[in-house]
């Protein structure tokens, strides 16, 4: 408040000032220039036109040129110059009067600061305070969000809760005078025993008890922030090694890399002497990485910047230098080591070359587990020998090859010559065949087509049309080798035809495949093989299949008294079903019609918009257009295939069962979005009669369950483990109700 | 219901107690020197055990004849862990080291879910809900195995002595080598004035009803032989049948339809049901489907007194008649061979099959309700598979054909031809009968009227034209019943409870449908429909998959052509997927084709006038 008088007293001031200035620069009054003033006015409009013909200041702010409004009550205004008033300015005058200080002071300290703004209209500062306790209660509520959630997803609550019991009552207490008498017990004892646990009075150790109370809040709290530090702190160390990492610069790396050397060496020299133990295996694993180095290619100047520098070597000095160096250490690291053992040493005696060389190549390694260096040393032992053979071997390879694969061509033509001949013959050597002239060929031919036709004669004694071809085989058999071509191809068809029969019934899985379906497919085979007639022709021969076979005769031990007379008599037995037989086949014409009505009154029925005469003409015996009709016609969408559609023998109504849909589920539960997944849930069923009594009651456990005249209290913050969040609600209501 | 396995679990609490005259009850502790011999913990041999059980309950003629009739030795039921428990300090050990066996593979049998499905690929909170109901399903699965174990009683069965044929081995064989109260559930009635006899079993197997055509009915304890009660109907009876408990039964006598109680007394006379010619209770539903003369098919909901449906089978006179214990569909043979099958909520047949050449003259569907045999007039007995395909497994051509046939609890197949009672066994208890060689025969004093396995028990009720026989079949029924559901030895107030829970369960007429498991899945049609028309009115698809929105990316990687070419490259990609599946698809069905095609036969040039 202070601030703002001084600044209006100064204010005041220097509007006196002013007022006190302007007589002297204007001493014109208003009396005397009342002719002159028209003139003058004129002269200054011109200077004015003239002025903003230079383009510098075209725009001015309007003045007032009578002296009483030139002067504002309320403002300092600076006067035609059209400058701006500074706070410095009118300090200027103040600075020479040291009885000014504290008000200077002041004023910068008000030039500092910052303007207070407008406040805010009503409606706005609701709106904030509202927001503001809403996110506050939102904070103080979601406290509450992880036992919702666990309530919600309890299979049971149990109310009211109950508290769980503080102390523990020793067993002691509760059964004096009681002794251990099972093995159990004993051994439970024992262990107490030996393990110093209290026995009667504290059951619990302090240790015990300290880790029993739970963590409180605050230090749950305290740990997770210093967590959430560390967490950090690792962040910012990985983003600083990933942005040096990041550095292009060469000669920073290499900065860098010796840097690290020097340090690896220093701390290396000081290990070895504080502990040269330790240094060894330091040195060991430098000098497994210089091994490592070594196996590897680097250094071996076939890099790119190797070759780069080899071509500038020539020229460039520096180049030449790096390549030396390069080639230096290439050697160095590429130095044999000659490790010679104490003994040896001793000794002094020397081996011969070759053994030395693979004591060296293996020592060498510094570790002797390593695989690779002793397979090494072995393959090259063998490699000589495989140089030798492999040209032995060329030599002979040409010729072998050739013959191999003679062999197998021969082979496999034979092969398929007895896969042709017979699938039962005995598998003919190449060679044999080979040496065994035409007519021995022919003979073994004929003696295994002809065996191989009576197994189908055999086979397919009941199937008439390859009846037909086996008998007419036979008959064919004695002609000379000339037919035999088309004999095998007989036999062969023949044979196929049986394997595809056994294979569709080999694919049948089910272990109970109907006999009368297994004769049936193979009257189909037939059927296919002769014609193929039209689907519903065929669906009718299924049906007559399915009817007429001969099923096997029953041969009771206990016969009906009034058959056994005729039971001798076969043929009259086989007239009678021929005549049952023929008396049904209007029963299978009727249930076929039947179906058929039924499926054609079930399909859905195409739409005919057509208008006749519209666009054409029309009348009696004129039928609109084919291309019209197709048009305006709708088309009924496809059904489902029938359910009854491959069954022959049974019409399965479509009908959809409204009294039972009116039982069934209409609407998908809430997590549920197809119905397959709910149906899956509903499956298993629920009551006693489908389930054992444990898992009834397992199944059928109520979600809530309440103890009859108990007081279900509101849960508290104390109850759940929140020590302060009731306070913190508590506090947070009034704050906000004082606020409002 | 469930206990954990202890040592003592094995072996009935009868055999406990005889034990317990002997020595003191040992803890578990106490058998420190026999660590091993705990572990396998063997039930008592076979045959003793038998002998045992005999007395307590004697049930099942699993029979002991000489040496051709035998049991195969007992196998332990639960492999329990062999390996040795850990020795601890003090010397004593755990006996069942670890957590109880869960059965896996006995589990198999229970599972509900099927894993076959694909389903297409949920968010993580659905997923933890499938997750949820498949552990569910699991556990619930695991504890049934387990329990499992307290089905003590095995089925009882017949075997010949080397490649003997059981079909030989007759029934008088058999009632020497049984026990003696087994021995008393072989017995015939010989009742030959009132002329062939229609019979039922209640549903616990205890009583047994039966009327003559010439109107004789009566109902008696089986078991016991003690009579309820007999009457004369003065009238022709065409069927009798069992409503839910033994206190009523429902006689379909020449004009209309009657109900009984169990003293003889007439209690209602349904008017609406006449001419009915064969009777059948739906147990669960509480409905009784009489098949009439007249060709309807009436449902009457016997807890309520209403006629729920009357449907038209249009297919004349209904004679035969059967229902399918799985889902309660009712199959109705007609004369044009055909099988109808019929729910109460359907008027027209759920499926109608072809089974002979001739009028069908029986039909049966067993307890599964997998397998559906039928008989005809062209002498032949059929099996159908009635899972979906109604496809004949198997075929046989009977002397004279079988006039009757029967289903037993454990899949045996009886038919009945002339006086001749032929039955065939299959393999095990999921297996169709297999028609090649009979099981047993018998023969009658006169010619079978009908034919009914008794539950719960291995007897054969067939009711001829001499009377009624009641003949041992071994293994034809279940060994173990469900004390809750169905009590042979029930008292009269545990019937009374049972009726009221029952009452309570009644499943709804409607809900009777081919496939039982389909109530358990969602009305797809209903839901597409809901979800069109909210479409239609929102005017945008809600659930539809949001398109692309590319993330803001810093450092110039959020510019506009930057955002253009990342939505670029999802749609491609999913454009890509597309292509990539037609093709697959493609593929398939060329290769499909390709199997197709006959590859033997030569193309001729007449084959393009093939259509």
């Amino acid at each position: 408040m202070n601030t703002t008088w001084a600044t209006e007293d100064l204010l005041a001031l220097s509007q006196q000032e002013a007022l006190v200035d302007l007589p002297n620069n204007h001493p014109v009054s208003a009396s005397e220039d009342e002719l002159d003033s028209d003139g003058e006015r004129k002269h200054q409009k011109l200077l004015k036109a003239i002025s903003s013909l230079n383009g510098s200041s075209r725009w001015k702010l309007t003045e007032r040129s009578e002296a009483s409004l030139k002067i504002s009550e309320f403002n300092v205004s600076s006067g035609g110059s059209g400058e701006k008033l500074v706070l410095s300015d009118l300090l200027e005058p103040a600075k020479a009067s040291s009885s000014l200080d504290a008000m200077k002071k002041q004023l910068y300290r008000v030039k500092s600061k910052k303007i207070l703004g407008l406040p805010l209209n009503k409606e706005e500062v609701k709106c904030i305070r509202r927001e503001i306790a809403f996110n506050q209660t939102s904070q103080t509520l979601s406290k509450w969000d992880p036992i919702v959630l666990k309530n919600r997803q309890a299979e049971q609550l149990v109310f009211p809760v109950v508290k769980e019991p503080s102390a523990y009552a020793p067993i002691e207490y509760v059964f004096s005078g009681w002794k251990a008498t099972t093995p159990l017990e004993q051994e439970v004892f024992n262990l107490l025993h030996k393990n110093k646990q209290p026995m009667t009075d504290p059951v619990l150790t302090p240790m015990e008890k300290a880790s029993l109370k739970a963590m409180s809040l605050e230090e749950a709290k305290m740990r997770q922030s210093e967590l959430k530090r560390a967490r950090a702190l690792q962040s910012y160390y990985e983003a600083r090694a990933r942005r040096e990492k990041k550095i292009k610069s060469k000669k920073y790396h290499k900065i860098v890399k010796k840097g690290k050397a020097k340090n690896a060496l220093k701390e290396f020299e000081h290990l070895w002497k504080v502990n040269p133990s330790a240094a060894l295996e330091e040195l060991e694993k430098i000098e497994k990485a210089r091994v490592i180095e070594r196996m590897s290619l680097k250094h071996q100047n076939n890099g790119k910047w190797a070759k780069s520098k080899a071509i500038m070597a020539k020229y460039d000095l520096e180049a030449r230098q790096a390549m030396q160096e390069q080639l230096a250490k290439n050697k160095e690291l590429t130095q044999k080591f000659q490790v010679i053992s104490e003994s040896e040493e001793e000794e002094g005696n020397v081996e011969e070359e070759p053994l030395v060389s693979d004591v060296n190549e293996i020592q060498m390694n510094g570790d002797v587990t390593n695989p690779w260096m002793f397979r090494r040393c072995n393959s090259d032992a063998k490699e000589n020998e495989i140089h030798k053979f492999s040209e032995v071997k060329e030599n002979e390879r040409p010729v072998a090859e050739e013959e191999i694969l003679l062999r197998d061509f021969e082979e496999k033509h034979s092969l398929k010559e007895a896969s042709e001949l017979n699938h039962n013959g005995a598998p003919v050597g190449s060679q044999e065949i080979k040496e065994s002239n035409c007519q021995e060929v022919l003979s073994e031919l004929r003696v295994l087509s002809q065996k191989c036709n009576k197994e189908s004669y055999h086979s397919r004694k009941q199937k008439v049309n390859l009846v037909g071809t086996a008998l007419q085989v036979q008959r064919e058999e004695p002609t000379p080798g000339e037919e035999e071509p088309l004999l095998l191809q007989r036999s062969k068809r023949v044979q196929t035809q049986e394997q595809l029969g056994k294979e569709e019934c080999s694919q049948n899985e089910e272990p109970l495949r109907p006999v009368l379906e297994r004769e049936q497919m193979e009257r189909n085979l037939c059927n296919k093989s002769v014609s193929r007639g039209k689907k519903k022709k065929e669906q009718m021969i299924d049906l007559q299949n399915l009817l007429t076979t001969k099923s096997p005769y029953v041969k009771s031990l206990a016969v009906p008294t009034a058959i056994e007379e005729l039971e001798d008599e076969v043929e009259r037995n086989q007239k009678q079903m021929i005549k049952e037989a023929f008396a049904g086949d209007d029963v299978i014409r009727e249930f076929l019609k039947e179906k058929k009505e039924m499926a054609e009154t079930n399909k859905p029925r195409d739409i005919d918009l057509t208008l006749p005469g519209w666009g054409e003409w029309s009348g009696v015996g004129l039928k609109p257009s084919a291309k019209k009709r197709r048009q305006f016609l709708i088309k009924a969408p496809e059904d489902p295939p029938r359910k009854d559609k491959n069954l022959p023998n049974a019409i399965i109504a479509e009908k959809h069962n409204i009294h039972a849909a009116a039982h069934q589920v209409r609407v998908l539960p809430y997590p549920f979005t197809h119905h397959q997944q709910f149906e899956q849930t509903i499956q298993n069923p629920v009551g006693s009669m489908w389930n054992t009594q444990r898992a009834f009651q397992k199944l059928t456990t109520p979600r809530v369950v309440t103890k009859p005249g108990h007081v279900i209290k509101p849960i508290k913050a104390a109850d759940v483990g929140y020590c302060s969040s009731r306070s913190d609600l508590s506090c947070h209501t009034k704050q906000y109700k004082t606020t409002l | 219901m469930e206990t954990a396995p202890t040592p003592g679990k094995d072996v009935p609490p009868k055999k406990d107690k005889l034990q317990a005259k002997r020595k003191k009850p040992r803890r578990y502790w106490e058998e420190e020197s026999t660590p091993t011999a705990t572990g396998a913990s063997p039930g008592p041999p076979a045959k003793k055990r038998n002998q045992e059980f005999r007395p307590q309950r004697p049930k099942n003629s699993g029979v002991s004849k000489k040496s051709r009739i035998s049991r195969t030795p007992q196998v332990p039921r639960k492999a329990r862990d062999q390996k040795k428990p850990q020795r601890s300090l003090s010397g004593a050990q755990d006996p069942f080291p670890g957590p109880a066996p869960a059965p896996v593979e006995e589990a198999q049998k229970f599972r509900r879910i099927d894993k076959s499905k694909k389903i297409p690929h949920s968010k993580t909170k659905t997923r933890s809900k499938l997750e949820v109901a498949e552990a569910e399903e699991e556990e619930a699965s695991v504890r049934a195995a387990r329990s499992e174990l307290l089905l003590v009683e095995e089925p009882g069965f017949l075997e010949g002595e080397d490649g003997e044929d059981t079909a030989k081995i007759l029934q008088t064989d058999i009632v020497e080598a049984v026990d003696i109260a087994s021995a008393a559930k072989h017995f015939s009635l010989n009742l030959r004035q009132f002329g062939p006899y229609r019979l039922n079993y209640s549903q616990t197997g205890r009583h047994l009803a039966f009327g003559g055509r010439r109107g004789h009915v009566a109902a008696l304890d089986w078991v016991t032989k003690k009579l309820t009660c007999e009457i004369n109907v003065m009238e022709a009876v065409r069927d009798i049948q069992f409503l839910h408990s033994e206190t009523l039964f429902a006689v379909a006598q020449n004009r209309w339809l009657y109900i009984y109680d169990n003293q003889g007394i007439e209690l209602h006379c349904i008017r609406r049901c006449d001419r009915v010619t064969r009777l059948e209770f739906l147990p669960f539903h509480f409905l009784l489907a009489t098949a009439s003369e007249t060709g309807f098919l009436t449902y009457l909901d016997v807890s309520v007194g209403k006629i729920v449906a009357a449907l038209n089978a249009r297919a004349g006179r209904l004679s035969v008649m059967a229902q399918n214990p799985y889902n309660a569909v009712i199959h109705l043979g007609h004369s044009n061979g055909t099988v109808s099958l019929w729910s109460p909520a359907v008027k027209e047949p759920l499926a109608k099959i072809l089974c002979h050449r001739g009028a069908v003259r029986a039909v049966a569907v067993d307890s599964t309700g997998t397998y559906m045999a039928t008989s005809g007039l062209d002498h032949q007995l059929k099996i159908f598979d009635l899972r979906g395909t109604f496809q004949p497994l198997s075929a046989r051509t009977l002397p004279q054909g079988a006039g009757h046939v029967a289903f037993s609890q454990r899949g045996l197949l009886v038919a009945g031809m002339g006086d001749v009672v032929n039955i065939w066994a299959g393999q095990g208890k999921a297996s169709p009968p297999s028609l090649e060689q009979p099981y047993l025969t018998h023969r009658l004093s006169g010619h079978v009227h009908d034919l009914q396995f008794c539950p719960f028990e291995d007897v054969l009720g067939v009711g001829h034209s001499g009377g009624i026989t009641s003949m041992l079949v071994p293994g034809a029924a279940e060994p173990n019943f469900d004390g809750l559901e169905n009590n042979p030895y029930r008292s009269r107030k545990q019937r009374q409870e049972w009726e009221v829970k029952a009452l309570l369960e009644k499943v709804p007429a409607e809900l009777i449908c081919l496939d039982p498991r389909a109530l358990a899945e969602v009305d797809v049609i209903s839901l597409e429909q809901a979800k069109k028309e909210r479409i239609e009115r929102l005017g945008y698809d809600p659930d539809a998959k949001a398109p692309f929105q590319p993330k803001l990316k810093q450092k110039g990687r959020s510019s506009t052509a930057s955002l253009v070419k990342r939505k670029k490259k999802v749609m491609d990609k999913e454009h890509r997927d597309k292509v990539r599946q037609s093709l697959e698809q493609q593929q398939k069905q060329q290769q499909k084709q390709e199997k197709a095609k006959p590859t033997g036969a030569r193309p001729s040039a007449l084959d393009r006038f093939v259509r």
